[in-house]
């Protein structure tokens, strides 16, 4: 949390290091890209380990079904692919072949959310949350930062579990200042501690989370900061924890409005408690196209917005 | 050769009266569909694949199937029931509530490699298990089972450029063309001729057999050398509703159940078969 030097190096970038490592101790790891190695930052791994690489060309439904068919034979399969295709393109293939044929399957949704801003809705994958977190056997998560692509990446790699993750595409500010801390796939970690207001984030809107509870503080509201890097399995306990002991909770998330983080936030809440509860996401409309910071700015996933919106629900 | 055709031929009939019961039991199925690929069903598992052991259904040696067209799950319950996979009693729950004898192919089930269902996706499932094959140099053979109103899907095409640019000669696809889809012929429906040519110029070796419903003719094609760095597509021009007098060639067969009637004659004349081949035998 203690950062301040800009981060240049992306997590697609951390990513190819940890597969390339991983890879190399394990000969199963395999990692399927569809035209994508150069955008995924993977030419390192694809000239490392080229046995360990297999290109499928354009072609996204296959890539899927490729990678769970790979995986059925004892492979480890990582697909990686824009998140805009494969979280929608491909999804009956990952909801079959992958989900429900339970093959272990990593599918790795590369420049994610708002990544490709400038490139419009086609490009953008701001629903693939809600998409993917409704299919029953698949894990659905986000990085933080560089760091916690390492330490999720080192997991998903012993895992057996068929699982989405989404990068980004551009260098996201660091929130942790190190890999030395316990990383646990499904387990919540609470950033910052604090008692009025809950500020639940996920991937890279952690940081303004927590520059938002850092101007907050400035104003003698402490707000307690939850980065919720898995969406599924959802870490309800926290949730529920945080509904006891703040006055609010605003969720904040790179994701439509509808189905993403907070809707997931919004189900523990309505089964288990009443607490005021603020969605923070993109609007339900084909997303204005800007850069990331644009686009997050517009849409609020910013500490001036939030900010905002945490003193409205004190009342202050 | 005689002798393993005609033991074929009466575990095929075998293998039409159980999925004569099994519809029976569940009140639903797929008849059409599954009496169109009884015999390729029957010519794999009794004779092609290798290592197909209900005792080791895990062996990493064994040759896979994948049924792409998923829907003629009754074909595949009745077969796999004679091999001893499960206990053929099992076969009087399919259908019903909670049953692991679904309507299509289910893992849950040993013998089943994979889930299918939804259709075009058993070719690319297949490359994906080749491709591990190749690179564990493993001599495992891989079978898809497609039907051709599926043909449809692009995904189907994805697959088959892929098998071809891997160069997957331990693959084998077949395609069962009986020519018929729910809606009407296929070739009205969505025209895909000329197959062989297709599969052709997307690299495959291609055998087409104008009775895929011959035994005979079924294992000459599987047992027809494979070309090196070439996967293999067998067209077999099936029967919908083969075996069955009142329902081959009949569109509303599709997915349809027989009547008391249409049963009893059928288990019938299955017997009738039965009782000539094993004369002959």
């Amino acid at each position: 949390m203690k950062f301040k030097e800009k981060n240049s190096i992306p997590n697609r970038e951390v990513m190819c290091k940890v597969l390339l490592k991983e890879g190399k101790e394990n000969r199963d790891i395999t990692v399927l890209t569809s035209d994508s190695r150069g955008s995924a930052k993977l030419a390192d791994f694809a000239e490392a380990l080229p046995d360990q690489l297999v290109e499928v060309g354009i072609s996204e439904q296959n890539i899927v079904s490729i990678a769970a068919g790979m995986a059925h034979s004892g492979k480890r399969s990582f697909a990686v692919s824009p998140a805009a295709f494969l979280s929608m393109r491909s999804i009956e293939q990952v909801k079959v072949d992958v989900a429900y044929s339970d093959t272990n399957v990593k599918l790795v949704g590369i420049s994610g959310g708002v990544a490709y801003g400038q490139l419009g809705m086609s490009h953008h994958s701001l629903q693939d949350l809600a998409v993917t977190r409704a299919i029953p056997n698949l894990q659905v998560m986000m990085p933080a930062d560089r760091f916690e692509t390492e330490k999720m990446f080192e997991a998903l790699c012993h895992s057996d579990q068929p699982a989405y993750i989404r990068i980004g595409r551009n260098p996201v500010e660091d929130t942790y200042d190190s890999t030395d801390y316990d990383f646990e796939i499904g387990k919540a970690v609470t950033l910052k501690d604090g008692n009025d207001i809950t500020i639940i984030a996920s991937g890279e809107t952690v940081r303004p989370a927590l520059d938002t509870a850092e101007r907050l503080e400035k104003e003698g509201i402490t707000a307690r900061v939850i980065n919720m890097h898995t969406i599924k399995p959802l870490d309800r306990e926290v949730i529920i924890k945080a509904a006891e002991e703040t006055k609010a909770i605003i969720s904040v998330e790179e994701h439509s409005i509808y189905g993403g983080l907070g809707g997931a936030i919004a189900e523990t809440l309505s089964d288990q408690h009443s607490v005021p509860h603020k969605i923070v996401g993109i609007a339900d409309e084909p997303a204005i196209t800007g850069n990331s910071q644009e686009v997050f700015k517009h849409y609020g996933l910013h500490p001036d917005y939030l900010t905002k919106v945490a003193k409205n629900l004190l009342g202050k | 050769m005689d002798k393993t055709v005609k033991t074929l031929e009466i575990k095929a009939i075998e293998v039409r009266k159980s999925i004569m019961e099994i519809i029976e039991y569940g009140q639903s199925g797929h008849t059409g569909s599954d009496m169109s690929c009884t015999d390729i069903l029957t010519t794999l598992y009794f004779q092609v694949m290798n290592n197909i052991d209900p005792n080791t259904p895990d062996n990493p040696d064994r040759d896979r199937y994948i049924q792409s067209k998923g829907h003629a799950a009754e074909a595949l319950w009745a077969v796999l029931a004679e091999k001893g996979f499960f206990p053929k009693e099992e076969l009087k729950t399919f259908y019903s509530f909670g049953s692991r004898l679904i309507g299509h192919p289910n893992n849950k089930v040993e013998g089943i490699e994979m889930n299918t269902g939804s259709l075009g996706h058993g070719l690319s499932l297949s490359v994906g298990i080749a491709l591990a094959a190749k690179k564990d140099n493993k001599s495992y053979h891989t079978y898809t089972l497609m039907g051709d109103g599926e043909l449809a899907e692009g995904s189907v095409w994805e697959g088959a450029m892929a098998a071809a640019h891997y160069k997957l000669d331990n693959l084998t696809a077949v395609i069962d063309r009986n020519g018929l889809q729910i809606t009407g012929k296929s070739e009205e429906v969505m025209g895909v001729d000329p197959l062989k040519e297709k599969f052709e110029a997307f690299g495959w070796q291609v055998i087409e057999i104008d009775d895929g419903n011959s035994i005979e003719q079924l294992l000459t094609s599987f047992n027809t050398a494979h070309e090196k760095g070439k996967p293999k597509m067998i067209i077999a021009h099936t029967t919908k509703g083969r075996g069955l007098s009142f329902a081959e060639n009949q569109i509303n067969w599709h997915h349809k159940v027989a009547t008391e009637e249409e049963f009893t004659g059928a288990m019938k004349s299955f017997d009738n078969q039965l009782e000539v081949l094993n004369n002959e035998i």
